[in-house]
């Protein structure tokens, strides 16, 4: 057995930031969930499932799904996927069997990591897929399992043998045991991160070890991340930037504390105080959840360590800066965008918040971002175009979709490169601050997740008395833009609210589930005969405000652009 | 489900009935798995925080309560168990309030 050695690699693979930090701080807390979890058990941890993943058949460029709510055990599976060669792709808890299925098979999963607690969501899933020869279940193996006989973990399962393998967490972390070195280099592929797209079918946006590191690198140096850090990560580890919480402090050495869900802001906010936060990084539906419990004082809470918060998905309401500057007055407030096929684009330095309260600022370190006509050619400062991102932040393309990349990554000026088109519309200022302006598509975003309108519908279509449907973002005080379906029922056929959101349920994550449906007789159409969306969000029974939902507005100008009280702001990231 | 908002006394048992039936409906598609009154329901995944709202809407209307976000927290609505008694020390609390 030849053990991976961090220098043959140079330090270059995602999990050697793990593995040096472990190795200079290995008593340090990296992780606080329900325990705390030093960076030595992590790493041992990752070790020791990487081997078991190993032994039941995973392979170098290997997918390992991994589907849990934020906890140690995720962070141990993504450094353990890594370590075997594989790469991880961690997904929504709340995601249905249907559309689980559906990314297990997309990316041929060998394994999966997954909680016993989403197994009525899992189960279903895994039968539908044959290419998954491996499961590790976390908090013991559930009943349904297929093969999940005592003695499965002894490499029986290996070499594609036709019996999946299903072993508890416990057991397969219990040994000490260290992965062979799979031989991995910096340019294969470490994660696939699924995003919704327009056409309604996610697609895995493929990152590279090196754009693991160089984004971790990137963001956490211009945030400013230190070792006595205690991040608190809300977001979900599914979400980039929840994620590379966890890879930036594996490589700077600080610990993350991860909150398994924001359904109780308030035990939240104690829990940070418990630990002593320091880094909030969050999306606006967050911030606004907290705003509603502040001022912290009067709940006995101390969070006076709290020294920077981030905020991205979309930009925040000047009205809630301020708010959020009164409710940590030793923070710091940092606004960025970005987008997952390249993580993060540009943040705003705090310094200039007062005077560029609506951009998203520059581009951030070793990156270039610029705005382009309809040709590709760069425009003027004050131009509205589309952004576009070049560097070593750039996805290599989507997993099995050469056409929706080829899309998106187009050729830039140097030869064989290939630039990040990212339909995003955008305008420059004379000093070269960027201001987000709106989207190409009809994608918005919700909490903080986009949503593509697409998926939603084809869900509500597979409701047997649902006619027409049709869904629209509304603009909402804590989420940014909420999402409203608009169905007809066939004639004869009754529908309700409940019955279509339960339908919802069942089939999408939780983020995906209307906030607002409305019944109507039928829907407004074009002379065309497609349904008229723009009409809908203002319709009754929509958004508290009735403003439109229109998310483009190419005529925007900096001054104005994004204004966080319309609907442009729900698509900045 | 018929509101009880003009009712004076709403037993306990009842109320456990009333929002395990909501909870089975609502998020387990009619479907009961069994799971006992004293679990957590976050752990036991049949609410998260998208549900918890739901939840809250539910108790709201159903009980004539207004619930403030700083009681939304765990201990209040983490188990069939724990949203009973937090409705029932709402309801005693707004009769206390009337008298």
């Amino acid at each position: 057995m030849t053990r991976h050695d961090i220098r043959r690699s140079g330090g270059q693979l995602a999990h050697d930031q793990l593995i040096a930090s472990a190795a200079r701080r290995p008593d340090a807390p990296a992780v606080i969930a329900e325990t705390t979890h030093t960076f030595g058990d992590l790493d041992r941890a990752s070790d020791a499932l990487a081997a078991h993943l190993q032994a039941v058949g995973v392979r170098r460029g290997d997918r390992v799904v991994i589907l849990a709510d934020n906890s140690a055990e995720v962070v141990v599976a993504l450094y353990a996927a890594l370590k075997a060669g594989g790469v991880f792709v961690v997904v929504n808890p709340t995601t249905k069997p249907g559309k689980l299925a559906y990314i297990l098979q997309d990316c041929a999963a060998r394994a999966m990591v997954v909680h016993q607690r989403v197994a009525r969501f899992a189960l279903p899933a895994l039968a539908e897929s044959p290419s998954v020869t491996a499961t590790v279940w976390i908090g013991g193996v559930p009943d349904g399992a297929a093969g999940a006989a005592p003695g499965a973990a002894d490499a029986s399962g290996a070499d594609g043998a036709d019996r999946r393998s299903a072993v508890a967490y416990g057991d397969a972390v219990a040994r000490d045991a260290v992965p062979d070195d799979p031989g991995t280099i910096d340019a294969d592929l470490g994660a696939l991160v699924y995003t919704s797209g327009s056409t309604g079918s996610p697609k895995g946006v493929m990152l590279t070890h090196r754009n693991l590191v160089h984004n971790a690198w990137s963001i956490s140096t211009y945030l400013g991340y230190r070792e006595d850090d205690v991040i608190a990560c809300l977001l979900p580890l599914s979400f980039d930037y929840g994620l590379f919480q966890v890879l930036m402090a594996a490589r700077v050495g600080c610990a993350v504390l991860l909150e398994r869900g924001f359904a109780y802001p308030r035990d939240c906010l104690a829990r940070m105080a418990e630990h002593g936060a320091t880094v909030l990084p969050g999306v606006p539906t967050i911030f606004a959840t907290l705003l509603q419990l502040a001022p912290f004082d009067d709940l006995g809470l101390d969070l006076g360590r709290v020294r920077m918060l981030t905020n991205t998905a979309a930009t925040l309401p000047p009205a809630h800066i301020e708010r959020l500057g009164k409710a940590f007055p030793q923070a710091r407030i940092f606004s960025m965008y970005g987008l997952t096929e390249c993580t993060r684009v540009s943040y705003l330095e705090p310094e200039r918040l007062a005077d560029k309260i609506t951009s998203v600022g520059k581009a951030m370190p070793n990156t270039e971002a610029y705005v382009v006509d309809e040709q590709g050619r760069r425009v003027p400062p004050g131009t509205v175009g589309e952004l576009v991102v070049r560097g070593a932040s750039v996805m290599r393309g989507y997993w099995g979709k050469p056409e929706e990349t080829a899309a998106v990554l187009r050729p830039g000026d140097i030869p064989g490169e290939l630039v990040l088109h990212t339909g995003d519309q955008f305008v420059a200022d004379e000093e070269g601050f960027l201001y987000f302006v709106g989207r190409g598509d009809d994608v918005f975003k919700s909490k903080g997740e986009k949503v593509s309108p697409r998926e939603v519908e084809h869900v509500l279509y597979e409701l047997a008395d649902v006619a027409e449907a049709a869904v629209v973002g509304v603009p909402d005080e804590i989420d940014g833009m909420a999402i409203k379906a608009v169905v007809a029922p066939r004639p004869g056929a009754t529908l309700t609210e409940a019955e279509v959101r339960r339908h919802c349920r069942a089939r999408l994550e939780s983020y995906l589930v209307p906030k607002h449906v409305e019944i109507r007789a039928s829907l407004p159409k074009t002379e065309s005969g497609k349904i008229r969306k723009a009409s809908l969000a203002e319709a009754p029974g929509g958004g508290p405000d009735g403003a439109p939902a229109d998310t483009t507005r190419a005529d925007a100008l900096p001054a104005e652009a994004p204004d966080a009280d319309t609907a442009a702001p729900a698509d900045a990231r | 489900m018929s509101s009880t908002a003009g009712d004076t006394r709403i037993e306990g048992a009842d109320v456990a009935q009333r929002i395990r039936a909501f909870l089975v409906d609502s998020f387990l598609l009619g479907d009961d798995t069994g799971f006992a009154n004293d679990d957590s329901l976050i752990e036991a995944g049949i609410v998260d925080s998208t549900g918890v709202m739901e939840v809250v809407a539910f108790l709201e209307e159903s009980f004539a309560i207004t619930i403030d976000d700083d009681e939304l927290v765990a201990d209040n609505l983490d188990s069939v168990e724990r949203l009973a008694a937090f409705v029932g020390r709402k309801l005693a609390a707004a009769d206390a309030g009337a008298q």
